[in-house]
């Protein structure tokens, strides 16, 4: 039967019922999408949104923050200003808050959190009166950086809500006072730690095939009980708990631990190799937790490569090595470039093993968006530092899918 | 008979889910290892067993950076927690922690009213209540360090005397102030020279000396092992995690007091915590004259003057009390103030 | 073993014996770092290495002193109980809401397939400590931080992906013509769905679930930021054992937690062959 053929009430039915079935599979798939749009999505949108927008400092000096729209941002403010300002001090200090205004304005200006709290402190006995009509001169009694421009400028930067700053920061970036955008005075540590973690990525990412290719092609090629025991071997590691293998890597790399025993044990060295706590612990230990992530679909990918094809190449007498690359290698790209990009994006963003063995040295930027979230409670710069990796990761995982697909993501 | 013993069934019924209804959970954090586990003998089981409430007892490793996640995202997860005047000031300045009535605590077991029971600088804080005297203090193991022992502050910054690992905790706290002693500053002088900018140079410059040779741990409860398994030879800690390492497991560490910056921990209740009412009943009970005198098991100095007549004789010179000449107060006031500062300098200098 | 053939020559041999010796030892480091822990968590001593006692086999230097001290902390007790309680929830809301999905995502007129494909295979890709992040500040305002149902949620959402991909897997040898039969035959959608697609693609429903269990029963990292003291897990519980005090507890608890995945992996084993069969009986 053609198209032509149908009459005009066919077409309309097929085409109802085309819209019917379309309709049936889409609302199976709503109640899903509702879900994640809830549990996963919102969540990362809202981070998005923390990382630029921070109402902290104008909800806490609104007044101040009022004020500040008239100062040219040169010249020091003028009084009525400054005893605007000791006013919300005290009122900060007497509800216990000026700390947070303190962290805020620490993060723009180093140094200033210990004047604000000083100064906090002070203006906590004086009566209101007083600071309306003297605040200013206190200021400078209570500390000579109020006198200065800069404090005040830091001020109003962090009392701006919608800001670009962190996202600065986390490209190790500043802005000037007048507004020129320019590299980081001062300790630059951020990019180069999303350059460490992509370096630690591809290093695994390296180390998981080559020592993941070798074992895919053995037990794609392998009788078949041998190969289906040889995957059990693949498959415990996988399945066990990350936290179990990295507690086994602790135990195996600590001073005491099995291996420096073990070469003490046998003469090879006198003294204990510290290997715990360093870039290296990260490295092994990560590579043992990715290498599945890397033979699972090589493997996949390898059972359906005929073997007679390399066979046949050599028994006509081609040498092994440009045989296995010109023919068989190129056959299991698919397989590679899904286990490469696996292991490669998982371990850009891993966490819980450089947290744990990682010391100072073995950290990725994970645990500095952790350390912001937990330790040092500078939220919007976590939230800036976590779009930038999700961004690095998306680019990634849209590259990979224009070239190769992610059809070949699969598992066991 | 059958109708009364019905009924007397379902009273007993009720009565229990009533009592059910009543039972609480309370949260109570304080740092663990030995000190955690005293505290479990004398203070968390006690209560639990005096009051039918439930506490569940969790750990952390000291700061204020927790509370002050809770306190700002306004999830409150912690009702009670133990915490160090060092970081007290700081936090009850930050409005993170509740301020507790001081006419609600009890007089002393020997009937002294409470304000004259406590001992000094035990109640300076309105967010707390004193529970020991302790001291931060360094150690050696006297099995691997070698015939020549270190003996001061300025030792444990010498490595061309002492070369080998120094495991610190990871925080400006007491670290920058050992690097101004082994600098040279006067020991009454050193707030005043950290409340300037050269002086935290100076500091800073100082710990650079010995930065390749820093093993940093985030818990006090880390740090015996440390000493233990040869990953430091000189390691930081509190002088109650030795003693309990020495006493309890015969390790043969041996403290070093010089420089040691001594320090009370308090009860805190966390601002907004749920069960505010039951959080003060326990802080009431577990700083009483008798719970306070137990934490002698980890060689703490007790806060009232009422437990001093329990403490063993034999812990007494082991006590930080014993060494005050040697020591330096921890200046919780100043940390407030620089807390933020130094601790993002801080940071930033260990990531460089 | 087979006789090697005629035309090698040496880099034939080497080849051929190199790759077994290289196997050998991928394999050795794939399993030994697991292994080593369970003869580690009878050790006497509060230590992680074998002490001389447990080289020479001396009984004196094992005991299974840390097993009881897990059974009896009640800490660990409420651990285990939160994995089991968050990990089946979170596990049969994902394999629910997952199945079903996958169901429609299979149909060859799915709109916007790729889109969505992508969207709900996304909480594989994306780094969990911007999951967690993300779900600290947002699961704030409906007050699900330190509950129960907060984790569940979170836990569930990062199963999805694992039960799309399985569910999706066995319905590719599923021959849709199976379930249009019968709703052309009178039965309502629901039931077809029921009655034919159910039983036929129930391994991969079963193994999807499993994978998503396994997902919240090791997820440490949203735990770390969501839960409060009464919602700790196993990992959780062991994240902070190995920060705060190495014990061997710890090893006792991952000792255990290896005996549950040999049973997972045995299941699924079962389960992938039972699908195997179906496919072929279908296709046949």
């Amino acid at each position: 039967m053609t198209a032509t053929s149908l009459s005009k009430e066919d077409l309309g039915a097929a085409r109802r019922a085309l819209r019917r079935r379309k309709l049936t599979a889409f609302l199976l798939v709503a109640p899903l999408l509702v879900f994640l749009l809830f549990a996963f999505v919102a969540p990362i949108g809202s981070m998005l949104f923390r990382s630029v927008h921070n109402p902290n400092v104008a909800d806490l000096i609104p007044d101040t923050m009022e004020l500040m729209d008239d100062w040219d941002g040169v010249s020091l403010p003028d009084e009525s200003l400054m005893n605007q300002f000791a006013v919300d001090l005290k009122r900060l200090a007497n509800d216990r808050t000026s700390g947070r205004l303190a962290g805020e304005v620490n993060r723009i200006l180093p140094g200033s959190s210990s004047v604000i709290q000083s100064t906090a402190r002070r203006m906590r006995t004086v009566d209101d009166d007083e600071l309306q009509q003297n605040g200013a001169a206190l200021l400078f009694d209570a500390h000579a950086n109020w006198q200065q421009v800069p404090i005040w400028q830091a001020i109003r930067q962090s009392g701006n809500p919608y800001t670009i700053a962190h996202y600065l920061t986390a490209l190790d970036l500043e802005r000037t006072p007048s507004g020129e955008i320019q590299a980081r005075d001062g300790p630059r540590i951020y990019v180069s730690l999303y350059i460490q973690s992509l370096r630690i990525a591809l290093f695994i990412t390296v180390l998981t095939f080559l020592l993941g290719y070798p074992l895919a092609y053995f037990i794609a090629n392998a009788p078949i009980r041998l190969s289906n025991i040889l995957l059990i071997f693949v498959l415990l590691p996988f399945w066990t708990s990350l936290l179990v293998r990295t507690t086994s890597w602790i135990a195996l790399l600590q001073t005491n631990g099995v291996v420096n025993t073990a070469l003490m044990g046998i003469g090879l060295t006198s003294s204990p190799f510290s290997m715990l706590y360093t870039e290296f612990a990260t490295i092994i230990a990560m590579t043992h937790i990715l290498l599945p992530f890397m033979i699972l679909p090589l493997y996949s990918v390898m059972k359906g490569i005929d073997p007679s094809y390399l066979r046949a190449a050599m028994s006509m007498g081609g040498k092994p090595i440009p045989a296995f690359l010109r023919i068989y290698f190129p056959m299991t790209l698919p397989g590679l470039s899904a286990g490469a990009l696996l292991v490669f994006i998982v371990s850009v963003g891993y966490y819980i093993t450089p947290a744990l063995v990682g010391g100072a040295d073995g950290q990725m930027i994970s645990n500095l968006i952790a350390f912001h979230m937990q330790q040092s409670n500078n939220w919007p710069l976590a939230a800036a530092l976590g779009s930038l990796l999700l961004f690095v990761i998306l680019l990634l995982y849209w590259t990979y899918d224009r070239l190769v697909g992610t059809k070949n993501l699969s598992f066991g | 008979m059958k109708k009364l013993s019905a009924l007397v069934g379902m009273g007993a019924l009720l009565m229990a889910t009533t009592a059910f209804a009543q039972q609480q959970t309370l949260t109570a954090v304080s740092f663990g290892g030995s000190y955690g586990a005293a505290q479990q003998r004398h203070m968390i089981e006690p209560f639990m067993e005096k009051t039918g409430h439930r506490i569940l007892f969790e750990d952390y490793s000291g700061g204020i950076a927790e509370i002050k996640a809770q306190v700002e995202s306004g999830n409150i997860q912690w009702d009670v927690v133990d915490i160090e005047v060092i970081d007290l000031e700081r936090a009850c300045a930050e409005g993170l922690l509740e301020i507790i009535p001081r006419d609600v605590l009890p007089p002393g077991d020997d009937g002294t009213p409470a304000m004259e029971d406590f001992m000094p600088g035990a109640l300076d804080n309105e967010c707390g209540v004193g529970v020991i005297f302790w001291t931060t203090l360094y150690a050696i193991n006297t099995e691997t360090i070698g015939p020549n022992k270190p003996s001061t502050i300025q030792d444990l910054f010498d490595t061309e005397k002492f070369p080998g690992k120094r495991a610190l905790r990871k925080r400006p706290q007491v670290n920058l102030e050992w690097a101004l002693i082994a600098d040279g500053v006067e020991r009454d002088k050193i707030y005043e020279v950290l409340a300037t900018e050269e002086g935290q140079a100076r500091a800073f410059a100082k710990l650079d000396t010995i930065k390749s040779d820093v093993v940093w741990f985030d818990s006090w409860s880390q740090a015996p092992q440390l000493l233990n398994d040869g990953g430091a030879i000189m390691v930081q800690s509190a002088n109650g995690r030795f003693y309990a390492a020495i006493q309890d497991e015969g390790r043969p560490f041996e403290m070093i007091w010089d420089g040691h910056l001594y320090d009370l921990d308090v009860w805190s209740i966390v601002r907004g915590s749920k069960n505010k009412d039951l959080a003060l009943e326990f802080i009431k009970f577990a700083t009483g004259t008798v719970p306070l005198a137990g934490m002698q098991e980890v060689a703490y100095g007790p806060t009232r003057k009422s437990s001093a007549p329990l403490v063993d004789p034999a812990v007494l010179p082991l006590l930080p009390s014993s060494h005050i000449e040697a020591g330096v107060k921890a200046d919780g006031v100043f940390w407030a103030d620089y807390g933020e500062s130094l601790g993002e300098r801080f940071n930033e200098w260990l990531l460089r | 073993m087979r006789e090697l053939p005629a035309y090698y020559g040496f880099w034939h041999y080497l080849g051929h014996y190199g790759l077994r010796v290289l196997v050998a030892l991928v394999l050795a480091f794939l399993m030994l770092p697991i292994l080593i822990i369970i003869p580690l968590s009878f050790n006497v001593e509060p230590y992680f290495s074998f002490t001389e006692g447990m080289l020479r086999l001396d009984p004196d230097a094992y005991s299974t002193r840390w097993y009881e001290q897990v059974f009896n902390d009640p800490r660990w007790i409420l651990s285990i109980k939160n994995s089991f309680i968050v990990g089946i929830a979170a596990a049969t809301l994902s394999t629910v809401l997952g199945t079903i999905a996958a169901v429609g995502l299979a149909s060859p007129v799915m709109p916007f397939k790729r889109l969505i494909t992508a969207l709900l295979l996304s909480p594989m890709i994306v780094p969990v400590i911007i999951i967690a992040a993300g779900m600290f500040f947002f699961y704030t305002r409906f007050n699900l931080v330190g509950s129960h149902l907060g984790l569940i949620l979170a836990h569930a959402a990062l199963g999805i992906p694992f039960v799309i991909i399985t569910v999706t897997a066995t319905l590719t040898g599923f021959d849709r013509s199976l379930y249009h039969a019968a709703i052309g035959m009178g039965a309502s959608p629901l039931k077809a769905f029921w009655d034919i697609v159910i039983p036929l693609i129930r391994p991969g429903v079963i193994s999807g679930g499993l994978f998503a269990f396994v997902t919240s029963f090791d997820e440490v990292v949203v735990v770390l930021f969501l839960a409060g003291p009464a919602q700790r897990t196993i990992p959780r519980q062991m994240f902070s054992g190995l920060r705060e005090q190495i014990n061997p507890t710890i090893l006792a608890v991952a000792t255990m937690l290896i005996l549950i995945s040999i049973a997972l992996l045995v299941t699924l084993e079962l389960l992938r062959r039972r699908s195997e069969r179906i496919r072929m009986g279908t296709s046949a």
